[in-house]
């Protein structure tokens, strides 16, 4: 029988557009430092280290030996994972995982990323098939370029629709300390922005941030001891599709719609808008806060610009989304995933300061990547 | 702001030139030997799913089960999904920046029931849109790879 896990801690850079000032391993120590801090633990408690970031992306492969000095892992089990965009979720569930199995009680989980130091879409790009894909394909926003044009062609969602997603997220990221672009945003400023992979203009898209997020994730043998509110892991999903382009149907996310499906029949959830307190998406663009949330199962297919539009998923909303200011406001990658679930920790143990959710029971995180991949977590406040 | 302080250094990576060899395969090379040598475009279709994949792979990844019935698909397809890019990156294939703006599609190629991804010539009049048929201009001289075909362009049909 598996253990119960919690999250008992985390600890999140100040994230920006460039980081100068910090070495790689530097900026993972500070995620690190403030982890253990929230947690009121030291490198000695810690049983075991996960890191990840995008692979190649900074051009450091070996990346749980070369922080072994930042990630607090000298002299203990360290072990590196990842996944590509989905490498913050990875972290998580495979942090979950690991505690689960009853051989680490206190694991130190690490994402991180320094995207100012180098070109993001040419790596990404190297992500996908050198004889098929590379060719034509333009790294992150080229794909979800063509997930937009399937998506707005299918339902007739316009490009206004879109903007009121990024003009949430931004407000929301008004909010919260840690958020690399913290200013607000019209849907006119977001149409006028100029256009990079139609339909997609420059707001409509994630930033590259630099940053880094460390999350502790603890046994039930020990969680209540550290931690007088712990969030509880109630269940995790993921699916993986394709690894071609050419093969993912798009104008909906199928991943996610086969995630969802399992971490609702786990938890016995069957109306996640009521059921569900808050969410913390990966959604890096505009489109993605429309069509994800239909394969989540909060909107009929086709109606998710209807619930952004009553509202129902701002501050204050039925389901507040993305509180933090979302992928929109901030993308360290290889720590994004993991900030969606440091995000919805905070979010249950009362700890979110201003962006705080009211009496948060129920929360659920998402990771994104791949071909078209999905990750899901969900987490309560009552044990599983 | 940090990025201004004077006092902090960064260092580049200098000129890396680092050439990779990609095999393409058995199915590949069969799919490029008879775009070189007969401008015929092919697929494989699944005994499981009857699905017909373009481009060939021997296993059908939701089936998991072996391809061996090749298929001629096109040369004419539908546009399924599209995008226009209009922001230079570094090409990873040639180290240089990508000329933009460039158009390129997911394109069904008739018989086949996965997409074919490819450059698509952007029309004068700048209107591309999901279901418009296109058919592959093809290279006079062609060496086997998908640079064999020119682009996709949009045709009346
Ligand atoms: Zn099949």
């Amino acid at each position: 029988m598996a253990k119960r896990v919690a999250i008992v801690g985390s600890g999140q850079t100040n994230h920006m557009g460039s980081r100068p000032d910090v070495t790689g391993v530097e900026l993972i120590h500070e995620a690190v430092a403030k982890a253990l801090e929230s947690a009121g633990l030291t490198r000695d408690d810690i049983d075991g280290v996960v890191i990840g970031n995008m692979d190649h992306f900074e051009g450091i492969n070996g990346v749980e030996l070369w922080s072994i000095d930042g990630n607090g892992g000298f002299m203990k089990p360290t072990i590196k994972l990842t996944t590509g965009g989905t490498t913050g979720s990875t972290l998580a569930i495979g942090g979950y995982h690991l505690v689960a199995s009853g051989h680490f009680d206190r694991l130190l989980v690490i994402g991180w990323e320094k995207n100012s130091e180098s070109d993001t879409t040419g790596a990404i790009t190297t992500a996908f098939d050198p004889v098929w894909d590379r060719m034509v394909f333009a790294g992150a926003i080229s794909g979800l370029a063509l997930e937009a044009t399937a998506y707005s062609q299918k339902y007739g969602v316009t490009g206004k629709d879109a903007a009121r997603v990024v003009v949430r997220d931004r407000g929301n990221a008004v909010k919260n300390p840690h958020a690399h672009v913290r200013k607000e945003i019209t849907v006119e400023e977001v149409l006028r922005s100029p256009m990079i992979s139609d339909p997609l203009h420059f707001w409509d898209m994630c930033p590259r941030t630099d940053g880094a997020c460390a999350v502790i994730f603890a046994s039930e043998d020990v969680a209540e001891k550290i931690s007088p509110k712990p969030a509880w892991v109630w269940a995790t999903a993921n699916r993986h599709l394709y690894s071609m382009a050419g093969d993912v149907e798009f104008g909906s996310l199928r991943s996610l719609e086969l995630a969802a499906a399992e971490v609702y029949q786990k938890t016995g959830i069957k109306e996640p808008l009521k059921e569900i307190d808050v969410m913390e998406l990966y959604t890096p663009y505009s489109y993605a806060g429309l069509s994800w949330i239909e394969a989540l199962g909060l909107a009929r297919p086709g109606e998710g610009a209807k619930l952004l539009w009553d509202g129902a998923t701002d501050m204050g909303g039925e389901l507040p989304i993305n509180p933090s200011g979302g992928v929109i406001s901030t993308n360290p990658i290889g720590a994004t995933g993991l900030i969606r679930a440091a995000e919805c920790a905070l979010q249950i143990s009362g700890q979110a300061g201003e962006r705080q959710v009211p009496d948060v029971k129920v929360a659920l995180s998402t990771g994104f990547g791949g071909c078209y991949w999905s990750d899901i977590l969900m987490y309560g406040a009552k044990k599983p | 702001m940090a990025q201004k302080n004077p006092n902090l250094i960064t260092l580049s990576s200098g000129e890396a030139f680092q050439p990779f060899r990609y095999s393409v395969g058995l199915y590949g090379s069969r799919f490029f030997a008879e775009l070189k040598d007969n401008k015929r475009l092919m697929g494989v279709r699944c005994p499981g799913c009857r699905r017909v994949h373009v481009p060939p792979r021997p296993v059908c990844g939701p089936c998991y089960k072996r391809m061996e019935e090749w298929v001629e698909v096109g040369p004419l397809g539908t546009i399924a999904t599209f995008t226009i890019l209009r922001f230079a990156f570094i090409d990873p294939e040639t180290g240089q920046k990508k000329p933009v703006p460039y158009g390129y599609g997911l394109i069904r190629l008739d018989g086949a029931d996965t997409n074919f991804q490819h450059f698509l010539e952007l029309p004068k009049d700048g209107k591309v849109a999901i279901g418009m048929r296109v058919r592959p201009v093809f290279e006079e001289s062609r060496r086997g790879n998908l640079r064999d075909i020119k682009h996709f362009e949009i045709i009346e049909d």
